[in-house]
C-alpha cells in the first residue's frame, strides 16, 4: 500500500487523477451541450432534424466506446485531423455520452405535463421559445436522477481513454504494473480515486436535486 | 388532413399540427437542414475520398478468405465472451439480489457493499487488474469475470427493484397461504419481477455485449482486436486500412446491439398484451 509515496509515484498518480478529472469535465460539457441540441432536434417539427437526431442516437448508443475511441484515434489522423490525444478522447467520450444525455432529456420532455406546452403555444410562443423557456427547464429538473447515473458513468468510461494514449488514471495503473508493484495495492489506490470521483458527482447531483426538485 | 382538430401522429407535444404557413416554414427549415446535413456528409465523404480511403486497393484485404475467416473468428470470440458473461452475470445478479433482500443483516450488508463497489468501479480497471493478477495467460477469463462481476451487480439492482415493485399483497397472500420464504421468493416474487424487468435486463445485456470490446485492451482476440490486427499488418501496400476496418466492424456491433434491443422491445410488447397487463412503475 505504501508504494504510492515512494520514488515520485505520487506525482504520477496525482497527474493521472487530475487528467481523469479534466477529461471527464470537458467530455461532460460537450455531452451536455450536444445532448441538449440533439434532444431539441428529436422533438422538433422538422422531420429531417428528427431523423438526424434519431440516427445519431442509434449509432452512438450501439457502438462500443472502445470502437469509438479506436475510430477517432486511428481514423482521424490519416484524414489530416491532428489534435492532442486528450481532444480525441473528449470527442469520442463526449459524442458517445451525448446520445445518452439526449435520450434522458427526451424522456424528461415527455413527462412535462402537456398543458404546459399547450399554454405556451396558446400564448403565441414559437417552438424554440416553448422548448427553451417552458419545457426544457422543467424537463431538466425532473430527469436529474437518471442524468446523475449518466454522469457517474462518464468518469468510469473515461478509463478507456487511458488505453488510447491519454495519461490518466488507467495509464498510471499500467505504469505501476510495469514497475512491478503489487497488483492489489495498485488496484486499491486506483479504485479509491475512482470512488472519490463517483461519490463527488453523486453528491453534486444530490445537492442539485435537493435544490431543484419539482413537487408535483 | 380532413380532421383539423386531431393531432397528427407526427405532431409532438411541443407543436401543433402545422397549418399552411407553418408547413411552408417547416419545409424551408427542412430543406436547409437537409442541405446542411448533406453538406456535412459530403464533406466527410470527400475528405475520405481525397485521402484515398475508398481506393479499391485499401479494401482488398477483405477479399482474402483468410481475413474473412479471421473476422468471423473474432465475432465468434466476442459472442463466446458475451454468452458466458451474460449467463454468469444473470446468475450472479439473481444471487446478489436475493442476498440484498435477505433478512439476515450480515448477508444483506455484504451483498449491498459488493454490488455498490463493483458498480462504482470502472470495468476496464477491474478487467486489467484481473488480467495481471490471475489470468495473464487467458485474457478471456479476465474479460468474462470482469464483465460478470460488473454486470451481475447491475442486474442485481434491476432484479431487486423489480422484486420491490411487485405489489406487496402478492407476497403477503403467499405467506398467508403458508408458503415458506424461499417458496414466496422463487415461486411468487421473482417470476413477476423478471417478467416486468426483462426489457431492462436485456438492455443491460446490450451493455455487456458492447463492453466485450474491452477485451481488445487485454489482447483477447475478439472482433476489435482482429480489426486492429488486420489494419496494422504490413500485407497491404496501399497503406493501413484503419477507416475501412472501422466501417466494417462498427456496423457489425451496431447490428448485434440493435438485434438485442429489438428482442427487448418484442418481449415488452408481448408482456403488455393480454390479461397480464400490469407492468411495474420502475420498468
Amino acid at each position: 500500500m505504501g508504494f504510492l509515496f515512494e520514488d515520485g509515484n505520487f506525482a504520477l498518480f496525482r497527474d493521472g487523477f487530475l487528467q481523469t478529472i479534466e477529461l471527464s469535465a470537458l467530455s461532460a460539457l460537450l455531452a451536455l451541450l450536444l445532448g441538449t441540441l440533439l434532444a431539441a432536434f428529436r422533438v422538433s417539427p422538422v422531420p429531417v432534424l428528427r431523423a438526424f437526431g434519431t440516427g445519431w442516437v442509434t449509432i452512438f448508443r450501439n457502438t462500443p466506446l472502445t470502437v469509438l475511441f479506436f475510430a477517432v484515434t486511428f481514423g482521424l489522423p490519416p484524414l489530416g485531423v491532428h489534435f492532442s490525444h486528450l481532444v480525441f478522447a473528449v470527442l469520442a467520450l463526449g459524442s458517445y455520452t451525448a446520445a445518452f444525455v439526449c435520450e434522458v432529456l427526451r424522456s424528461g420532455i415527455n413527462t412535462v405535463p402537456i398543458g404546459q406546452a399547450e399554454a405556451a403555444r396558446s400564448l403565441g410562443l414559437t417552438f424554440g421559445q416553448t422548448l427553451t423557456q417552458v419545457v426544457l427547464p422543467q424537463a431538466a429538473r425532473t430527469v436529474l436522477a437518471p442524468m446523475s447515473s449518466v454522469f457517474i458513468a462518464l468518469p468510469r468510461n473515461s478509463a478507456i481513454a487511458g488505453a488510447f494514449s491519454v495519461s490518466e488514471l488507467y495509464s498510471a495503473q499500467q505504469t505501476f504494473s510495469e514497475r512491478g508493484y503489487s497488483i492489489f495495492a495498485i488496484f486499491f489506490w486506483v479504485a479509491c480515486a475512482y470512488l472519490v470521483i463517483s461519490a463527488t458527482v453523486a453528491l453534486l447531483f444530490r445537492f442539485l436535486e435537493s435544490r431543484l426538485a419539482v413537487a408535483r | 388532413m380532413s380532421k383539423p382538430f386531431t393531432r397528427s401522429t407526427t405532431a409532438g407535444v411541443l407543436f401543433d399540427a402545422p397549418g399552411p404557413k407553418a408547413r411552408a416554414r417547416n419545409r424551408i427549415f427542412g430543406v436547409l437542414s437537409l442541405l446542411g446535413i448533406a453538406g456535412l456528409l459530403w464533406y466527410v465523404f470527400d475528405a475520405l475520398n481525397d485521402n484515398g480511403q475508398f481506393d479499391a486497393a485499401l479494401w482488398d484485404v477483405f477479399q482474402y478468405t483468410a481475413i474473412q475467416q479471421r473476422i468471423v473468428d473474432g465475432l465468434v470470440s466476442t459472442l463466446e465472451a458475451f454468452g458466458l458473461a451474460a449467463v454468469f452475470s444473470l446468475v450472479l445478479g439473481a444471487l446478489l439480489a436475493a442476498g440484498q433482500l435477505s433478512e439476515h443483516k450480515p448477508v444483506r450488508w455484504v451483498c449491498v457493499s459488493v454490488v455498490q463497489f463493483f458498480r462504482a468501479m470502472p470495468l476496464l480497471i477491474l478487467i486489467v487488474a484481473l488480467y495481471y493478477a490471475f489470468f495473464a495467460k487467458e485474457p478471456m477469463w479476465a474479460l468474462v469475470l470482469g464483465l460478470s462481476l460488473y454486470n451481475g451487480s447491475v442486474q442485481a439492482e434491476i432484479i431487486r427493484s423489480g422484486v420491490n415493485a411487485v405489489p406487496r399483497g402478492q407476497g403477503e397472500a403467499a405467506y398467508a397461504l403458508g408458503m415458506r420464504k424461499t417458496q414466496v421468493m422463487t415461486g411468487i416474487l421473482v417470476p413477476q419481477a423478471v417478467r416486468s424487468m426483462l426489457p431492462t435486463m436485456i438492455g443491460q445485456l446490450v451493455v455487456t455485449l458492447k463492453d466485450t470490446s474491452l477485451g481488445f485492451i487485454i489482447t483477447y482476440h475478439e472482433l476489435l482486436f482482429v480489426g486492429k490486427a488486420i489494419a496494422t499488418q504490413p500485407l497491404n501496400s496501399a497503406g493501413f486500412p484503419y477507416i475501412p476496418v472501422v466501417l466494417v466492424i462498427g456496423p457489425i456491433y451496431i447490428a448485434m446491439c440493435l438485434l438485442l434491443t429489438a428482442l427487448a422491445r418484442w418481449i415488452e410488447a408481448r408482456g403488455r398484451r393480454g390479461a397480464n397487463r400490469r407492468t411495474s412503475a420502475a420498468a
